[in-house]
């Protein structure tokens, strides 16, 4: 009896150990480039530990049963009348429980961190009315940020492009230019189906959809280039609905601005 | 309620056809209307599976080289509307229902054999015609969630057949689940409780209250849609001031319940295949029920984790997240609850028992995703990307379709009184589970780097990585081979099985194989243990 769960201790400690080696040490996710990235890395590690221990050790009970408890030829007859236990049920019920509750209260609070419980305001100069009504978003902050200091965008999707426009800046760009380290504050809105604003470096995405604005704030964190993905069907050219994004530092990101700037119209 | 009567039966069987012919008759034979749902089922598989194999074909190369950019559309709308409606909730709620809860319940037939008729013969035609508008116009191209304005502003012929076809299928489903709810609480051999029912019974009752429930909330959707298509309205239009999320929130209030309608059945089947071939009592039956009524309500209030990206507000999110999550503690009980019915039994590896524990490996997996996927922030990078599409594939093909193979090598000898050969059943277990991991474990890598779904053309960068996952599904095909061979070969020449090949206790094996019209040549046996395993096998034996 003793050697048996010592053995058990040394399998499970041994799933748990290679549960953790592989969540610490095999990267599946793009580069990190915005403030959300790292928070988000942060809850797929914990999620692909928890994952694999459970996957493993599921898959190592089955495999071993398949062998142990296999059917050998000389054998006639049943296994053990085992109809169930009830200590055992009440454990396997507890503790999935307790842990999905953990998760649940983990990725509340890593939710909270992206910006997702707050408020959704656009503090936008050109804003029509203040009645407006918000759909949904990710208002996404840092600590050290100026709210004054906000890029503020306003983004239309339709088929099969999406078109930036800068407002303080009078002009509309196919190509998405920030700042690197500041707050870049969008709202969306799409002039046919509904499309997506997914960058994957960013780790956010958001629904465009016609007739209703949405918001999505970030904040880059890594000069460089990246993909602007549509991710909802949007007819036959949707693979094909790309834009890149380009952080820049802001020297760069002002000089485009400048040379794209026109003279504000009073009509 | 006594069961000897059947006034139907008794009326008709003279006028029914004999033979392979009954087949394709308006049989009332519960029995017979099973094998009608599975057969058709499996051919709209094949058709199912071929339209996969050309979307895998097109995602050789990242360019959109193989087929126009608009059939590509149709191809994974048909693909998608046809695995679902057509292949799984068919075949494992209507073929082994229909085939299995009469027995399980000690009754001669369905409670109501001519609707249970009506419901499988609309699933022909109705499958016919969606294929068939392919050839008009073209197929729907909006995807099988069919989101507006999309749906509403591609070609109409296809999108009215998609919804006309669909409505026409939700009906049959409607059908099936009143009449398996009426079977199950009325036709109960007398003496037999509920609590002594074979598990599918439960599965089945669950999974027909959420049909029940969901299905006719999804017919009223696309109603709706179909009006804003032909008549211009605006539910959902929002150039006529429509509202694009509501359709969204009512299609997947019934299509996230359509996952348990997939699944639930699933469960109910393995439920009956481990104990046979382990030879062990199913372990935990109490749990195993209350754990399948706590997946049937949970089921019902999580649909808006299908839309964290769309127009939901944050609250929304965050109760959707902690209700979905909480799924996977009664689904979690049910596994752990086969797992320990293997443990300590003394297990035949043969082609059934292979597929279930297959499934088991790839359900976990594909429930561990699920969780993860249930978390707000987490969803939010890898939403419509192919993580879901891995994600769910893992759930209703190496869950779900698994266990229809499972079931089928371990009731084909109740059915022709033949076995299946277990080598090749072998065989094709093994190509299946490799092709089917090689082909969709790495599309979850695929999509946490940035390759969204239902795209024709991708970034180069994903090449290699979609060539292993075409060479996976190329397996899978490959795989359908070695079964049909195996069909075919054992309904002509197979070894005969006799009546009870496995020695297993539930009802359905104590009566010939195949079983008489009447199901059984006397009373119904009255079977209180149905995984009696280890006690009472000498005496029943």
């Amino acid at each position: 009896m003793l050697n048996k769960n010592i053995y058990l201790i040394l399998i499970i400690s041994l799933v748990f150990a290679i549960s953790f080696w592989i969540g610490f040490n095999v990267n599946l996710l793009p580069a990190e480039a915005s403030i959300n990235a790292p928070i988000y890395d942060e809850l797929f590690k914990i999620l692909f530990i928890i994952g694999l221990i459970i996957f493993i050790g599921m898959t190592v009970a089955v495999i071993y049963s398949l062998f142990k408890f296999r059917k050998r030829n000389d054998q006639i007859g049943d296994g053990i009348a085992l109809e169930g236990n009830l200590s055992l049920e009440i454990v396997w019920t507890i503790i999935p429980s307790i842990i999905v509750l953990l998760i649940g209260l983990y990725s509340y609070n890593i939710y909270d961190r992206m910006g997702g419980m707050k408020e959704l305001n656009h503090n936008h100069e050109m804003m029509s009315s203040n009645t407006e009504k918000i759909w949904a978003g990710i208002s996404q902050t840092s600590d050290n940020e100026i709210a004054i200091n906000n890029l503020s965008i306003e983004v239309s999707a339709m088929q099969f492009a999406f078109l930036f426009n800068y407002p303080k800046g009078n002009f509309i760009s196919g190509e998405l230019h920030v700042p690197v380290d500041q707050k870049v504050s969008m709202k969306m809105e799409s002039k046919d189906v509904i499309h997506a604003f997914w960058v994957p470096e960013f780790r956010i995405k958001q629904d465009i959809i016609p007739g209703q604005p949405t918001i999505l704030n970030f904040t880059p964190t890594k000069v460089g280039k990246y993909p602007i993905i549509c991710a909802e069907l949007c007819g036959p050219y949707h693979g094909g609905m790309r834009a890149s994004i380009i952080v820049e530092e802001e020297s760069d990101y002002n000089e485009w601005f400048n040379k794209n700037k026109k003279p504000e119209v009073n009509l | 309620m006594t069961i000897s009567i059947d006034p139907q039966k008794t009326n008709n069987e003279s006028l029914q056809p004999k033979g392979w012919l009954r087949y394709f008759s308006f049989s009332l034979d519960h029995k017979v209307i099973g094998i009608q749902y599975l057969v058709c089922g499996f051919l709209f598989y094949l058709i199912g599976g071929t339209l996969a194999s050309a979307i895998r074909i097109e995602l050789a190369s990242p360019m959109s080289d193989f087929m126009p950019r608009d059939v590509y559309n149709q191809v994974l709308t048909l693909h998608g509307t046809i695995m679902i409606f057509l292949w799984i909730v068919p075949v494992v709620n209507g073929a082994f229902g229909n085939y299995l809860i009469p027995f399980y319940v000690g009754a001669r037939d369905m409670a109501f054999p001519r609707l249970n008729a009506v419901a499988f013969w609309l699933i022909p035609p109705s499958g016919l015609m969606l294929v068939a508008s392919y050839f008009v116009e073209g197929a729907a191209q909006a995807g099988w969630t069919a989101y507006p304005p999309l749906s509403i502003t591609t070609p109409q012929s296809g999108q009215i057949i998609w919804i006309l076809s669909v409505l026409l299928l939700g009906g049959s489903s409607i059908f099936g689940g009143i009449n398996f709810i009426a079977t199950i609480i009325k036709l109960r051999r007398p003496g037999l409780k509920l609590m002594q029912l074979p598990m599918y019974c439960w599965a089945m009752l669950g999974t027909s209250l959420l049909v029940v429930l969901s299905t006719p909330v999804l017919a009223g959707t696309l109603i709706l849609l179909s009006f804003d298509i032909i008549a211009n309205t605006g539910f959902f239009n929002p150039v006529l001031g429509g509202n694009v999320v509501v359709y969204q929130h009512l299609f997947w209030f019934y299509s996230h319940p359509a996952v348990y309608i997939m699944v639930l059945p699933a469960f109910g089947l393995v439920s009956e295949i481990l104990p046979v071939h382990a030879r062990k009592p199913l372990f935990g039956y109490t749990t195993m029920v209350f754990s399948i009524m706590g997946i049937v309500v949970l089921g019902l209030v999580v649909w808006a984790h299908h839309m964290f990206t769309s127009g939901t507000p944050p609250w929304m999110r965050l109760f959707f997240t902690i209700a979905t999550a909480f799924i996977a503690v009664p689904t979690g009980i049910k596994f752990f609850n086969w797992v320990a019915t293997l443990w300590g039994g003394k297990i035949s590896i043969n082609s059934a028992m292979l597929f279930s524990c297959g499934f088991i490996i790839n359900f976990v997996f594909g429930g561990i995703t699920g969780v993860a996927l249930a978390q707000v922030p987490f969803d939010i990078h890898v939403h419509d990307t192919y993580f879901v599409v891995a994600h769910f594939h893992y759930i209703v093909y190496g869950g779900t379709v698994f266990i229809i193979f499972s079931s089928i090598y371990h009731w084909f000898p109740k059915v022709t009184g033949k076995m299946l050969n277990e080598k090749l059943g072998i065989l094709h277990f093994i190509i299946t589970f490799i092709g089917f991991n090689l082909c969709f474990a790495p599309q979850h890598w695929l999509g946490l780097n940035g390759m969204p779904r239902r795209v024709a053309e991708y970034d180069p960068q994903f090449q290699f990585v979609n060539q292993i996952s075409s060479i996976g599904a190329l397996l899978m095909a490959i795989s359908t081979i070695p079964f049909l061979v195996n069909v075919f070969l054992s309904v002509r020449n197979g070894k005969d099985s006799g009546d009870n090949p496995w020695n297993a206790l539930t009802p359905e094996w104590l009566t010939s194989s195949p079983p008489p019209v009447e199901n059984w040549e006397g009373e119904a046996p009255l079977v209180e243990e149905p995984y009696g395993y280890g006690k009472e096998f000498s005496e029943q034996k």
